[in-house]
């Protein structure tokens, strides 16, 4: 910690490897950059985007925070969970951090986003503050949902985010909602609508999807495939787990869901297929590090050899951070000193959350309804509470 | 001279402008009292007239379901809107519940005000979660952010010989939920002026409508016809007045509990018929203060008795009014079986006038002495 300190200060001590670079901060240059995806896209019934993604050092970088940020707050939530400060449920999202950054790199807040429970990072990316974010999972009146949601209930309305939600599978019908509405009031905008391996199997998404092809709404489907439906892996799960083919009549697309810059290129290529031609399948290939949620070991059901081998293979902020270094667009140190900064945001953030206090009692009663005719509501005994709703 | 007009223009949509042509007249009538000259209208022409208004003030306002476009309407309550709106407006949907309910949950989410039909409340158990976990719980869950003014209606209870899967009453389970709005129109009145206040809500609303009310007229005064009629949500009718006993009902109960206070009236019983009009928020006030009047209480509900609506209004009445009681409190519902198909069971399945005008009468200890158990 002193040491970073110290060379932030005295630029010159710094020493880089050759002597043609004096002091250097990292990079934040937007010249373009092209860089080819790890595997290219395989298809069912569309022309794939090109391996050959565009992108710039600025916004490298930018992915390297993002995902970082994202990575600390859930290891951060793991440690809440354990201190019992975080009740519940608390489904963890790190491994899978480049969907959410590279789908947010393609797209803009006009669009809207609506994924299942596994959501902190999904709200970070739309906007979120750590704060909100910590302070919901505590349950205290600083939450995004004011206390009142929790983990699974984290909205964003106006950055288009729509949660957050429980029952697994229910939020494709109403992501094609969505769309249904974008196209009704002609906004040129698209829906992307996440869902997990686990919930590709349900009927209501063929349901919905096949409405959204029938009305050509600008829905994208996007299967989150970390291989396990809680305990469940996706062989055991699915007659047949080519979830971007299941679409059937309606066209698909696999990514390389921990390549940051494939995930881009795909929402990308997506979310303009969408708007003028209906509804698409995107299969993000991703993984997660923790169990279905925090009450999942994670372990029963697959070896720490896969997870560790994973970790490894295709970490998605390792694999930026090479990108980084081996272009020269940052140093070691550099990016370490961002991943402790951030550590830094984080802990200051719970610390700030920590302060909130749970919410007035009077909460109980408020939201039930938007318009609540000032009619009675009951608390167990109604003879002791009992409330008018606003 | 307005039935010629009707005959001229069509029954419906058109009939509310005729009547504002003719509003100055129509106007001194009301003033004058209850108008001798009511214009009568069915349920059926009530609803529509109510969608097309509600659909021509706000274009957010749509309607889908399965066959309300082209079909004109499963029971014709949506005839003719397609052609005036478009089908962008007026959408035919595969016979997929679960999925359209939540499309349309998604819909109002993004700001538009959807109205779905379900052909009948029986299909809407395929997509009762949206219902309930996707459109109740948001605006609570997200502590504001997300509300959705969305009305789900269509035929509810018993219909005549459709069978156990075709004949359920939903009221009790859709009234449990907090978040949800209940209404349930008897008259014509009630059913242009509630569907009318649903779709202006900004909450979820269920709209209990009912099949065999559908082609019953209703005489409606010229402030039911205007287009800017609304009824309130979460007050109660009092159909006929009366001092010995409160007779509360809703949909089509209400037809039977009146017919009930005529005949209880001739043997020198008064009955009060309260038309409910809204399960939830149900208006416990307007029981109460009546109950308090009367001192006596039955309650009259089409579906299955155990943890029905009757029940709710008896423990609400316990609560709030126990020592106005001068007799338990009496409650009639339908049977407790699935609802059988032969006709003579289905009529021992459904309440009828006389198991209502018993009940009364037990209520004023004036029973007629019990039939042997069957």
């Amino acid at each position: 910690m002193a040491a970073a300190a110290l060379l932030r200060r005295i630029p010159a001590a710094r020493a880089p490897p050759t002597v043609f670079v004096a002091a250097r901060s990292i990079s934040d240059s937007t010249a373009a950059l092209t860089i080819e995806t790890s595997v290219p896209f395989t298809s069912h019934l569309v022309d794939p985007p090109s391996r050959d993604v565009t992108t710039t050092p600025a916004e490298l970088v930018t992915f390297f925070r993002d995902m970082s940020l994202m990575r600390r707050m859930e290891i951060a939530a793991d440690s809440l969970y354990k201190a019992k400060l975080i009740r519940g449920f608390c489904h963890l999202y790190d491994g899978q951090e480049a969907v959410a950054v590279g789908m947010e790199a393609a797209i803009t807040r006009s669009d809207s986003i609506i994924t299942a429970y596994r959501d902190h990072c999904i709200y970070l990316a739309r906007g979120g503050d750590l704060v909100s974010a910590f302070s919901e999972l505590m349950g205290r009146e600083a939450g995004c949902s004011r206390g009142k949601g929790g983990s699974m209930h984290f909205y964003k309305k106006d950055a288009n985010f729509y949660g957050g939600h429980g029952i697994v599978g229910a939020q494709v019908p109403l992501g094609c909602g969505l769309a249904f509405a974008q196209k009704y009031k002609k906004e040129d905008t698209a829906t992307f609508a996440l869902y997990g391996d686990g919930a590709a199997n349900q009927g209501q998404l063929f349901e919905a999807l096949n409405i959204s092809a029938l009305w050509k709404l600008p829905a994208i489907l996007v299967c989150e495939n970390n291989h396990y439906g809680m305990g469940t892996a996706e062989w055991r799960a699915a007659k047949s787990p080519a979830y971007y083919k299941r679409g059937d009549y309606v066209p698909g697309l696999k990514v390389d869901g921990m390549d940051v810059l494939a995930v881009k290129q795909a929402c990308k290529f997506a979310k303009d297929h969408a708007v003028a031609n209906g509804p698409i399948v995107l299969e993000m290939d991703t993984y997660r590090y923790h169990g279905h949620s925090m009450s999942d070991p994670g372990s029963t059901y697959r070896t720490r050899d896969e997870i560790s081998g994973v970790r490894q293979e295709r970490d998605p902020i390792e694999r930026v951070r090479k990108l980084l270094l081996t272009r020269d667009l940052a140093t070691a140190a550099e990016l370490k000193d961002m991943e402790k900064e951030i550590r830094k945001q984080v802990d200051d953030a719970i610390a700030k959350a920590k302060e909130s206090s749970m919410p007035d009692t009077s909460e109980l009663f408020t939201n039930v309804y938007k318009k609540g005719f000032g009619v009675e509501s009951f608390g167990p005994d109604r003879k002791e509470l009992r409330a008018s709703l606003p | 001279m307005l039935g010629a007009a009707r005959r001229q223009l069509g029954s419906g949509p058109m009939l509310g402008q005729v009547l504002r042509r003719l509003r100055p007249a129509a106007a001194a009538e009301v003033a004058r009292g209850y108008s001798a000259a009511a214009k009568e209208m069915t349920v059926r022409d009530a609803l529509n007239s109510a969608l097309d208004e509600e659909m021509s003030a706000d274009p957010s306002v749509f309607l889908m379901g399965e066959e309300v476009g082209e079909y004109q309407g499963a029971y014709k309550i949506s005839k003719g809107l397609l052609d005036r709106y478009g089908p962008d407006r007026v959408l035919d949907t595969p016979i997929t519940e679960a999925g359209f309910t939540g499309i349309g949950v998604g819909a109002a989410y993004h700001g538009l005000r959807p109205i779905i039909e379900f052909m009948t409340f029986n299909f809407s158990m395929q997509a009762i979660d949206h219902i309930i976990n996707s459109a109740a719980k948001s605006n609570y869950m997200s502590a504001g952010q997300i509300s959705v003014p969305i009305v789900f209606r269509g035929p509810n209870g018993a219909a005549a010989g459709v069978g156990a899967q075709h004949s359920q009453c939903y009221a009790a389970w859709y009234a449990h939920v907090p978040g949800l709005k209940v209404l349930t129109p008897y008259s014509s009145e009630d059913a242009r002026g509630l569907l009318k206040a649903a779709i202006r809500d900004p909450d979820p609303v269920i709209f209990l409508e009912n099949e065999l009310l559908y082609g019953e007229s209703f005489p409606v005064s010229a402030e039911v016809l205007d287009s800017s009629f609304c009824l309130p949500i979460g007050k109660a009718k009092i159909e006929r007045e009366g001092k010995d006993v409160t007779i509360t009902a809703f949909s089509k109960m209400v037809g039977y509990a009146l017919q009930a206070a005529e005949i209880l009236s001739k043997e020198g019983i008064s009955a009060e018929v309260i038309n409910l009009r809204s399960i939830r928020p149900l208006d416990r006030a307007a029981i109460n203060a009546s109950v308090r009047k009367t001192n006596r209480l039955v309650t009259v509900e089409e579906g299955f008795p155990q943890h029905g609506i009757g029940a709710e209004i008896c423990m609400s009445v316990v609560e709030e009014s126990f020592e106005y009681l001068d007799a338990p409190v009496e409650r009639i519902a339908g049977a407790d079986v699935p609802m059988p198909y032969a006709a003579n069971l289905e009529r021992m399945a459904v309440p009828q006038v006389d198991d209502i005008v018993r009940a009364a009468k037990r209520a004023c200890y004036r029973a007629v002495p019990m039939a042997a158990a069957a």
